[in-house]
């Protein structure tokens, strides 16, 4: 087949990087050269406009065993154990076909972990949805949470949290970012790597279809009208032959039989072999007329890009194939050789006896191009951010408007998501979803993980920056108020076009604040994924550098809640509320405004606070903690009221000096947490808030049935909870 | 006493199950493999949930063709004790080994969530620690929970006594409100004429320690191990 332009154009390259492509080989690929080069060389797999700002992250710590590059990252909980996690983006799939979309996403960062030698233990997902008057959003909020929970459920990992938000900036890409935790046991990590030249490579799992072909090359670009049309890119998930892949990796990982394993994700066959042998600087030869496939007649070209899901590649040391295809076998799955290690640094795929491909990996890999994309600030930015306080009236019935917020889809209870999934299977959860964070216990020690996943992209829109700074402090703080300490993040960077120098503004400027708060409470990037082209006709989302956060607790009775528990015990705020309504959910719900500027962040009052909460738990003192964010104090003090178990009520007095009234209920005014105690523990709280040198007020008392907050707030208990019940069931209806 | 856990391609729930027996009662247990053919030397016979191949087809209906499922139904009929849950419950219902189906929920979902049953037989060998009457707290987790039976069925379960639990308002009240997925009777668990197969969606295994919110789900495995004993 001739190369046309038209074809290279079909491939998402342009005409420099079809340029490269022949000084690369010194000569014009083959169609199936081109394919595997268009995939190598997207977005999605090669990063190439997202690198160099990547570099920027810190990534290192003592007790990372695995930073970004892998298929997960991985850090040292001690006992030796160690903890395997990362997030992954299925955007452009879940907007064409959300129940598949999203089945396979989490299909797929399953499949990252448990490659990594470890088991998952917990999976968490972001989702962003559309305006709830969009009639596609009920739609796609529906088949994306049941293809969640069919994957999850069926293969048995339990899904234990997440966040979901709506916003009109969702209405043509909406979001799905999937996170899987696993524990490994340090000695027996595993990587992707395809070392010793003879080595057989083994595929393992489901067999190759014409499924998802070209899917890393459609999510690494904006949708155009009709983009509903590409259903065939999207992939279809098994979890059954996952849950067989898991279970007999985990067994084969016993042996010492592997010596790499690599999932196949997007760019398949291509990505995962081109991979294994770029990290271990050799070559690899694949015969495709070997690889197990569900129809006849597929080509070379076929076969290397597919996307079928349930597919694994193992290198394994030569002489022990047929053991290891023995244990896949026990597990009825199909597995045979495909092809060897080299030492030639070349990919060469064969079709039998004839060669359809051969490139060097280098080409593939190291010297993909590199963008340095011109980036702007928006003429805009300033626009947005301009808001005139005085022009924004205070309600008269601040009753009403809490029960307005309560009763809002961005925050109302999510029951009717986490029911849908099981996330109590493996009975480790002992924080299960509903509170700041979910926590996992590790059976056989007295330690549990807490996580997390957030993320504010209405901030980011306004201020990437200090969005991408509180996205990570927020994570730390809902991961500090259960009582564990921040080990590592990963994260997930969903944005517009990066070929638009304002998108590529809002990229780095999310990243330097998320950078500058890694620094600052140090915690570690150690995995990630980046999003871009989520951008419909030229609308493109908020920026949404969502974090994935994991926590260790040492002692699992010291656990924490955001509830508060008994009648009679103080309530307190740790942090300083300030005037700052600017970017807040209530000025969007109430005034429908969506500017101005987001609450400001000094990450060293929020290191002192998070510190302060974290020695007060461990020192017995803390009752409950609850993380302050969407809607403010009284949104925070009314989720605090309401314990699924235990209902209570509370008397509140807050000392806003001249702050506006609603600015003082409902801003969102970061690094506060509200804490309960008993009375007996005041001074001992007193004295561990002073010496972090977090600023601590107490504030009022649990007990009755009524949320009262001095002069401006008195509700039943009860209302609060008939506000926040039912929402989505009602929306969904 | 030794207790067997089924592993069916796409269990899910055998190391919960397998937790509870070895480390929280101290008996002795052991994985068994869907293709063996021999449950020699075990004393019960536990089927736990999961998703059986994938449940693609109906719940249970493939599992029950697995090579260990003859074996069950004979050590079933020699009177050894098996409990079913969940997935296992589907599985023995698709078997013959306990009467009726299991539908799809009423409400179409998935339902992962405390509920609570009424324990209404406290006769078997699964169920003597608890008091006759009493409420327990346990999870559900499923899609195909909504048991139906015939009319002459259901005339036997309720006559012989075998319906063992029913979903219940938290003070013991039988109403619909309390009926999670659509159950005729609200039946939630239920035993084999000969009281030695008990079938049910509940969670006991989900149940056993306080830091998971609840222990209601001990007495089954204290019952049984009671039953053994003798």
């Amino acid at each position: 087949m001739e190369i046309t332009e038209e074809i290279v154009g079909e491939h998402g390259l342009t005409k420099d990087e079809y340029a490269r492509i022949i000084e690369c080989l010194g000569r014009e690929p083959n169609i199936v050269e081109l394919g595997i080069f268009s995939v190598m060389w997207s977005e999605h797999c090669s990063y190439k406009s997202s690198r160099r700002h990547l570099k920027k992250f810190p990534t290192s710590a003592p007790h990372v065993l695995q930073g970004p590059g892998e298929n997960a990252g991985i850090v040292d909980i001690g006992d030796g154990l160690a903890v395997a996690f990362k997030m992954e983006s299925h955007n452009h799939p879940s907007f064409i076909e959300p129940y598949q979309g999203a089945a396979t996403g989490v299909g797929g960062i399953l499949r990252d972990i448990f490659t990594m030698g470890a088991r998952p233990v917990a999976s968490l997902n972001s989702l962003r949805f559309g305006s709830p008057e969009n009639p596609r959003t009920r739609y796609l909020l529906e088949g994306v949470v049941e293809g969640i929970a069919d994957y999850g459920n069926c293969i048995g990992v339990p899904t234990v949290g997440g966040e979901v938000y709506f916003h009109e900036c969702y209405d043509g890409n909406c979001l799905v970012n999937a996170m899987t935790v696993g524990i490994v046991k340090r000695g027996r990590i595993f990587r992707g790597s395809a070392s010793g030249a003879g080595n057989p490579v083994i595929y393992v799992g489901a067999r190759t279809g014409r499924d998802g072909i070209h899917g890393a090359t459609m999510a690494s670009d904006v949708f155009g009208e009709g983009g509903e049309e590409r259903r065939p890119t999207v992939q279809v998930g098994d979890p059954f032959t996952e849950k067989l892949l898991l279970e007999a990796c985990l067994e084969v990982f016993r042996t010492d039989y592997v010596v790499g394993i690599q999932d196949m994700g997007a760019a398949g066959l291509t990505s995962s072999s081109v991979e294994m042998a770029s990290r271990a600087g050799t070559g690899i030869e694949i015969d495709c007329a070997l690889v197990p496939r569900r129809e006849e007649g597929m080509t070379p070209y076929e076969l290397m890009l597919s996307e079928s899901q349930e597919r694994m590649l193992l290198v394994v040391r030569r002489g022990c194939e047929d053991a290891v295809m023995e244990i896949f076998r026990k597990w009825d799955l199909e597995a045979c050789v495909i092809g060897r290690v080299t030492d030639t640094g070349r990919l060469r795929v064969m079709d039998g006896t004839a060669v359809a491909a051969d490139i060097p990996i280098a080409a593939l890999t190291d010297e993909a191009p590199q963008y340095e994309r011109p980036s702007k600030r928006p003429g805009w930015q300033d626009e947005v951010t301009r808001l005139e306080i005085g022009s924004v009236s205070v309600p008269d019935d601040l009753n009403g408007v809490l029960l307005r917020l309560l009763s809002s889809l961005n925050l109302c209870d999510r029951g009717w998501i986490y029911t849908q999934y099981d996330h109590m299977v493996r009975t480790d959860t002992v924080v299960p979803p509903g509170s700041d964070s979910a926590v996992i216990r590790i059976k056989g020690t007295t330690k549990a993980l807490a996580m997390t996943v957030d993320c504010n992209s209405r901030y980011c829109f306004l201020d990437p920056f200090t969005g991408g700074a509180i996205a990570v402090a927020e994570a730390a703080r809902n991961v500090t108020v259960s009582g564990a300490r921040p080990l590592a993040l990963t994260d997930c960077l969903n944005f517009g076009n990066p070929e638009r120098p304002e998108v590529m503004w809002q990229f780095e400027n999310s990243i330097l604040g998320m950078r500058e708060a890694c620094l600052k409470l140090a915690i570690p990037v150690v995995s990630g994924n980046v999003s871009f082209y989520n951008e419909t006709s030229g609308n493109a989302v908020y920026p949404t550098p969502t974090v994935g956060m994991v926590g260790l607790l040492d002692d699992i009775e010291k656990r924490t809640t955001q509830w508060f528990k008994d009648e009679g015990d103080l309530i307190a705020l740790l942090g300083a509320t300030l005037e700052e309504i600017g970017g807040s959910e209530y000025l969007k719900v109430v005034h429908s405004l969506d500017r101005g500027l987001p609450p400001r962040i000094d990450l060293d009052t929020e290191k002192k606070v998070q510190h302060a909460c974290r020695d007060a738990i461990a020192g017995g003192i803390i009752k409950s903690a609850h993380d302050v964010s969407e809607g403010g104090l009284a949104v925070a003090l009314a989720e605090a009221c309401l314990s699924p178990s235990t209902p209570v009520g509370a008397t509140v007095e807050l000392q806003g000096g001249d702050i506006r009234e609603d600015a003082l209920l409902f801003g969102e005014s970061q690094s506060r947490i509200i804490i309960s105690l008993e009375e007996k523990d005041l001074e001992r709280m007193k004295g561990i808030a002073a010496a972090n040198g977090a600023p601590f007020t107490v504030i009022g008392r649990v007990g009755g049935g009524s949320l009262r907050i001095k002069g401006l707030i008195d509700l039943k208990v009860k209302e609060l909870h008939e506000a926040r019940s039912g929402v989505i069931e009602d929306f969904v209806k | 006493m030794k207790f067997a856990i089924l592993v069916f391609p796409g269990s899910n729930c055998d190391h919960d199950c397998y937790h509870v027996v070895k480390h929280l009662m101290g008996q002795d247990a052991e994985y068994v493999w869907h293709k063996s053919t021999s449950l020699e030397g075990f004393d019960c016979v536990i089927l736990p949930g999961g998703f059986s191949y994938g449940d693609y087809l109906r719940t249970g209906s493939i599992a029950r063709f697995s090579p260990v499922m003859a074996e069950v139904e004979r050590f079933a009929g020699k009177g050894g004790l098996v409990l079913g849950i969940c997935n296992g419950f589907q599985i023995l219902c698709e078997a013959g080994i306990l009467p009726g189906v299991l539908m799809r929920n009423e409400g179409l979902k998935f339902i992962c969530k405390g509920v609570t049953v009424r324990v209404e037989n406290n006769g078997t060998p699964f169920t003597s620690s608890y008091s006759a009457g009493r409420v327990l707290s346990m999870p559900i987790a499923h899609a195909d929970g909504n048991y139906f039976a015939d009319d002459d069925t259901l005339k036997a379960l309720e006559d012989n006594g075998q319906i063992v639990f029913r979903y219940s308002t938290p003070d013991g009240r039988i109403t619909p409100g309390a009926n999670p997925n659509g159950s005729l009777g609200n039946i939630a668990g239920i035993v084999n004429r000969r009281g030695n197969v008990l079938g049910m969606m509940p969670h006991p295994e989900r149940a056993c320690e306080e830091e998971l919110g609840g222990t209601d789900g001990r007495g089954i495995f204290e019952s049984l191990i009671k039953a053994l004993g003798r």
